[in-house]
């Protein structure tokens, strides 16, 4: 992990203004932030971790814990949600066997959701691994994956 | 473009790649490569179009043919019926919903006819990867007559002229902020773009950023020589990847043609770009917050009384921040003269209006209208209505600060002192259109359960009142309403939006009260009547199976998760109510020639009575 995030280190100053900009690549390097990680970032802009966890915490982008292999988000901005976001999400905890927010016991799928990511005509739309698929039903949800793991095999 | 050369345009906003655009484009440039056509045609990739709801598009300029619907088989008809032999492929054209009849041309698709494209003008006719492309039309032309100045106060006096008022929803006049700056003491200071664009239902600034880069950073850099700055920020949602992308791609080209960088086209000015990925807290599009984070801290409001951004902003030092498209407004204002601009829209309100509209309507899409159009022209003129024959119920404007407008609205002007007016308001230009099928009350619940995890908890006002608000909607859509639930709810409401710090709080309650000034019924018909007029929560619905339209398919059974769905084949089946989780799933599984499922208001589980 040291070399990893010395690594990362190498291409800053070290001011504490650097702090999301490396938080955001220490994730993008380990999925997520390890707390050894975060403790590392501290001394390295010479802040408090507390100021580390501060931060880290109060955006929603930052995870604390590994994901899975593939990451699922469903919408649930506006226009997906008049147009049945709800019942998406539903469907595909039910296909997937987690709540959001949780990863699936193999570690294939993380389950998210998202306020909104600008597909609004493609309501309602989830997306996996940043691909997006659009005008699903809980039906079309439930082919999606199924489709999926055949792909990926 | 060389002239008798033939432009195949494929789009790529966001909404067309994940169509399969990109390997559209693919498939037509080794098609063209091929051919005799090769040199005479260019496939060229453009952002947005606007017209998403028929996308992936591909234009044919000079023509202007636009093909929708597109598929990498359709490639081989567009290349040798089009393009070799001069045949537009009917079939894939846009036909009128009415007479039937195929439109080749886009400028004749009502979609597109009553949209005035001043903001939007290169967005799906450049390559917004491509800065000659944008050289070709006129791009940093602006920028090269404003340097020629000695300082600033012309382009100012334009801004004055064309009373632009800023695009991120507030409606304060840009002029007024550019001057503040300029006047505020300092040796540094900053420019920063808000393209924290986190309105649910929000996509313009993400389309102009993925569409017609060049224009943001064109825009900035005037701000920066206006005001003395020589450093600027774009803070862009992390969750846009290609806009950040396409973003860097455009900073690049400019910073190696001189444009940016150092010693600006020789005129001894120096003005940088820096992209800033937002890390995903609403509440960093307001101002204070935004400058907070890109100094790597938590994105709180600062506390009032406070001196103003363009006084003490990012670092301490005077900020000019302002949202992409008021950016993007400046060089066409410097280049056609801010009286021309105050000549668009209304009194109040000058130029144009960006909005995406989505939601129940037949066009989604991106669209920009003058200023003052009615609501009723944006939703059934250029969104074509609402579709499957349904009837509408509101139109939300303003995203988590705005509100729903009943159909009594409809011929409201758009425009910042109207929507207020009316209790919504303009806000950055999402623009959701709900049919009857509409829970207004969980549309406020929606919006409230937004806000709540948004709130970033300093003021207590939105920090508990939203919380307690979210709990009290959500205890009516769950059918467990009181009197009194309504009258709390407006009291809570505005003490909230009285007793908050920022904009976020400061609207928090809006969703809310307007729901409740237009659509009252609905919250007494969930409160009193334990019903959804809407049959959409779920709670105070159920499903049955009409005996005489059933015909045994098990469809419906088969679809059911939860084998709540008992018979045979051929035999009429029936749905236990204890087991049924309310999915819907049989209600979509059932062929629409039978529609044997219905979706009833109240509850029949328990063996209780249809309320």
């Amino acid at each position: 992990m040291k070399e990893r995030l010395e690594q990362v280190f190498s291409a800053h100053a070290g001011t504490s203004a650097e702090l999301i900009p490396i938080l955001q690549q220490v994730q993008e390097e380990f999925g997520y932030l390890p707390e050894e990680a975060m403790e590392s970032i501290a001394r390295f802009l010479r802040v408090p971790a507390s100021r580390v966890y501060a931060v880290a915490s109060f955006y929603a982008q930052f995870r604390f814990s590994p994901m899975g292999r593939h990451k699922v988000s469903v919408c649930t901005g506006t226009a997906c949600h008049v147009k049945g976001a709800d019942r998406v999400l539903d469907g595909v905890e039910r296909v997937l066997g987690v709540s959001e927010g949780e990863t699936t016991e193999d570690g294939e799928y993380t389950l998210e959701t998202v306020a909104c990511i600008g597909c609004c005509g493609l309501a309602p739309v989830l997306t996996i691994d940043d691909e997006a698929h659009g005008r699903l039903t809980p039906q079309g949800a439930d082919r999606l994956f199924a489709k999926g793991e055949d792909s990926r095999q | 473009m060389k002239k008798d050369t033939r432009s195949l345009l494929v789009c790529q906003g966001s909404m067309c790649i994940s169509g399969k655009s990109r390997a559209i484009q693919e498939a037509l440039e080794k098609k063209v490569a091929g051919t005799q056509m090769d040199g005479d045609v260019e496939v060229k990739l453009i952002g947005c179009h606007g017209f998403c709801q028929q996308g992936p598009l591909v234009i044919v300029e000079p023509e202007a043919t636009c093909y929708t619907g597109v598929t990498v088989e359709d490639v081989d008809d567009i290349v040798q019926s089009d393009l070799r032999d001069g045949q537009v492929v009917e079939r894939l054209l846009f036909h009128d919903p009415e007479t039937g009849s195929p439109i080749a041309s886009y400028h004749d698709i009502p979609f597109y006819g009553a949209q005035t494209k001043l903001l939007l003008r290169h967005c799906g006719l450049i390559n917004p990867e491509d800065i000659d492309d944008y050289l070709g039309v006129g791009g940093y032309e602006a920028l090269g007559s404003v340097l020629e100045r000695p300082d600033g106060r012309e382009v100012l006096a334009e801004l004055k002229a064309s009373q632009l008022r800023g695009r991120g929803g507030g409606g304060f006049p840009a002029w007024r902020k550019w001057e503040a700056c300029l006047d505020a003491d300092g040796d540094e200071k900053f420019v920063v773009c808000n393209a924290d664009e986190g309105d649910p239902g929000a996509f313009m600034d993400r389309s102009i950023l993925e569409g017609d880069p060049h224009a943001v950073l064109e825009g900035m850099s005037i701000a920066g020589f206006t005001v003395g700055a020589r450093k600027g920020y774009i803070y862009v949602r992390a969750e846009y990847p290609l806009a950040v992308e396409r973003l860097r791609v455009a900073i690049d080209q400019a910073r190696r043609r001189g444009y940016l960088g150092s010693d600006i086209l020789g005129s001894g000015f120096s003005f940088d770009v820096e992209v800033f990925l937002g890390a995903g807290a609403f509440v960093c599009g307001e101002s204070t917050a935004l400058t907070l984070s890109i100094e790597g801290k938590r994105g709180l409001p600062k506390a009032a009384p406070r001196p103003r951004t363009t006084e003490v902003g990012l670092f301490d030092k005077p900020t000019l921040l302002n949202n992409v498209k008021t950016f993007a407004f400046v060089p066409l204002i410097l280049a056609q003269g801010g009286e021309w601009f105050a000549r668009i829209g209304t009194e109040g309100s000058k130029g144009t209006a960006t909005f995406a509209l989505s939601g129940h309507v037949v066009n989604c899409g991106l669209i920009e209208v003058p200023m003052g159009i009615t609501l009723r022209k944006i939703i059934y003129e250029i969104g074509g209505g609402v579709p499957e024959g349904k009837a509408f119920k509101a139109v939300q404007t303003g995203g988590p600060s705005g509100g729903c407008l009943p159909e009594s609205f409809l011929d409201t002007p758009v425009d910042y002192d109207s929507l207020l007016q009316a209790g919504s308001m303009m806000g950055s230009g999402g623009m959701v259109v709900m049919n009857e099928d509409t829970c207004m009350v969980d549309v406020a619940r929606y919006f409230l359960q937004f806000t709540e995890r948004e709130s970033c908890g300093q003021c207590v006002h939105c920090r508990l009142g939203t919380k307690q608000m979210l709990t009290i909607l959500e205890e009516i859509t769950r059918g467990e309403g009181k009197p009194g639930d309504v009258e709390f709810l407006v009291q809570i409401g505005e003490a909230v939006n009285a007793g908050s710090l920022c904009g976020l709080g400061q609207s928090a309650a809006n969703p809310v009260l307007t729901t409740i000034r237009y659509f009252l019924d609905e919250y007494e018909a969930h409160i009193v009547e334990g019903r959804c007029p809407a049959r959409s929560c779920k709670a105070l619905i159920s499903f049955q199976i009409l005996p005489d339209k059933c015909i045994g398919c098990m469809l419906c059974a088969k679809a059911c998760p939860v084998d709540a769905i008992a018979g045979e084949r051929k035999s009429v089946h029936v749905i236990d109510q204890g087991k049924c989780i309310r999915c819907g799933m049989c209600e979509e599984a059932c062929p629409s020639r039978y529609s044997a499922v219905e979706r009833t208001s109240g509850s029949l589980a328990e063996g209780g009575e249809e309320a």
